[in-house]
């Protein structure tokens, strides 16, 4: 069997996959946090929840209605974004010129009371959602199987990652989003409407966390607990990165899920723990992250 | 001083003027920083707000644009109320804003800096225009826009409001800061842009240079505009401009 270093590439390269595959989903969910982030100065702590909400209503929406995976990967993203835009309207708008601290109290309760409510509805032991069969098997790559779905996975990641930075750098939009995360008010007085831009920005930032469950359903089982465990880790990616930088959060959420991947491989004792040690040095070295603006 | 604004024949609000504002107060927080403005502003005219600082120049202009949170009395322009108006409203009626640290966003280049403001009615100043009153927009467009020397930053700031269509325009202080050559040369934008039609409120502390393109002075202390003076009586009434300026 062929080995790099010591150790032998089907497990470098397997492990290497699921670093790609974390990153994946540290980018897509690091990247709504930071749009939303740059416009709203909320740190929006029921990301975790709204991953989760997406991975449910694309199991929802299966189980109940018989609407299959491609339909939810729209659908689902819509929905729980519509739900996004609700809790921006009737509660989050409310925190804009209060201190930090309630926009967190904010979120986080409501991420808990979120994953309350699907506990109580469905349990914790979490619930299987079968991989379409269009993107089921795996391709033969010679020094590795490579499961299809994942491969998908990742592509598609990256094309949401590239595509809402296009939008955020290239178009007019775009110009209003940066504008307005730098000053807001002149940029409303210019007579765009902020406070409607604000909310979609919000809605379109869980749209974003609601597609990334949609695509951890058929990988991780679908639970009430998912969201938690991914998201504690995707805010230290967003320290590393830089708060509120876009480019920064995607490079810094793959980058750190590669090198998770191959902590796994190298020295497994520390690959739970290497992202908060990076972390660490990080804020350390350039408290303002890696692509963040002091 | 009221008797200067009566209406001319024809004219299609009460008083004639493009913008009239009467008893308007502002606050910041707890803060009454406005205590009853009144000020008309004819089509097509330009006029200045003069006065020391703290007197409430640009807190009169932000109140106008609907920038200031609490704001009472009214501001009516072409007819209609805007006294308790969103910003976004207000601009979209044909209001535009250049503020005193000049807004240039960092996070975009000079010619997304240019286009940012979205045309809030037909009409506004076609691009090649703007290229010619400020030739340095064109060569410098793709520069980040605070990489700009603060008289190109003036430039742009204004420029930017000359696309949209806005027939009204709020220039505050506009010449801080800057060398005399530049300060020249937004004097003569001004007067470019009066001949063009444009109606401007300007603030200003220098009135020297608020002479060179003015047709009326408003002059403000403690939040209320206390005298008018013509430009053509500016000369005569310098002994009472110098003891309200402290200069």
């Amino acid at each position: 069997m062929d080995e790099i270093f010591g150790i032998p590439t089907p497990l470098l390269f397997g492990q290497l996959l699921l670093g790609l595959i974390n990153g994946a989903f540290y980018a897509m969910l690091s990247l709504g946090l930071a749009v939303i982030f740059g416009l709203l100065n909320i740190i929006n702590f029921t990301h975790g929840a709204q991953f989760m909400m997406g991975a449910f209503v694309a199991w929802m929406l299966l189980h109940y209605l018989g609407i299959g995976y491609w339909w939810a990967l729209l659908l689902s993203p819509l929905l729980v974004g519509l739900t996004g835009v609700i809790l921006e309207r009737t509660m989050i708008c409310r925190l804009y010129k209060m201190d930090h601290l309630y926009g967190m109290l904010l979120t986080f309760g409501l991420s808990l009371i979120l994953e309350g409510i699907f506990r109580n509805q469905y349990g914790s032991s979490g619930m299987p959602y079968r991989i379409p069969p269009e993107l089921s098997g795996a391709w033969d790559l010679g020094f590795m199987f490579m499961p299809v779905y994942r491969g998908w996975v990742v592509v598609f990641a990256l094309f949401a990652c590239i595509t809402t930075w296009l939008v955020i750098e290239k178009t007019r939009l775009g110009a209003y989003l940066r504008a307005a995360t730098e000053n807001a008010p002149l940029v409303q007085a210019f007579g765009v409407n902020v406070p409607r831009m604000i909310t979609l920005t919000y809605g379109a930032g869980v749209a974003l966390a609601a597609l990334a469950g949609v695509l951890a359903a058929p990988i991780y089982s679908v639970n009430p607990q998912m969201g938690t465990n991914l998201i504690i880790v995707v805010f230290a990616v967003v320290v590393i990165g830089g708060m509120g930088s876009i480019l920064g959060s995607v490079l810094t959420g793959f980058g750190l899920g590669i090198i998770e991947g191959l902590t796994k491989v190298f020295y497994p004792e520390a690959s739970a723990t290497v992202i908060f040690i990076i972390m660490v040095i990080v804020l350390l070295a350039r408290p303002a992250g890696l692509f963040g603006r002091a | 001083m009221a008797d200067v604004m009566t209406a001319p024949a024809g004219a299609k609000a009460s008083t004639g003027a493009l913008m009239e504002i009467r008893g308007l107060e502002a606050w910041y927080g707890e803060s009454h920083v406005l205590h009853g403005v009144d000020i008309d502003i004819r089509e097509g005219e330009v006029v200045t707000l003069l006065g020391r600082n703290g007197a409430g120049k640009t807190s009169t202009l932000r109140s106008i644009m609907g920038l200031v949170p609490r704001r009472t009395g009214s501001v009516k322009y072409d007819g209609k109320e805007f006294v308790n108006a969103r910003p976004d409203v207000i601009a979209r009626a044909g209001i535009a804003y250049c503020p005193e640290e000049r807004g240039i966003f960092a996070s975009l280049d000079v010619t997304e800096n240019l286009m940012l403001p979205p045309t809030v009615r037909p009409g506004g100043m076609p691009l090649d225009e703007i290229y010619t009153l400020f030739p340095n927009l064109k060569e410098r467009a793709r520069s980040q826009g605070t990489k700009l020397s603060g008289g190109e930053q003036q430039m742009l700031a204004i420029a930017r409001i000359l696309r949209t269509g806005a027939r009204l325009l709020l220039l505050d202080e506009p010449s801080e800061g800057l060398a005399p050559v530049i300060v020249q040369q937004i004097g003569r934008t001004i007067r470019e842009l009066k001949k063009r039609g444009f109606t401007v409120l300007l603030v200003e502390q220098n009135f020297r240079f608020a002479q060179t393109v003015a047709d009326r002075h408003y002059v403000m202390e403690h939040g209320r505009v206390v005298d008018m003076v013509a430009n053509e009586d500016l000369n005569a009434s310098l002994d009472r401009l110098h003891q309200y300026l402290g200069v």
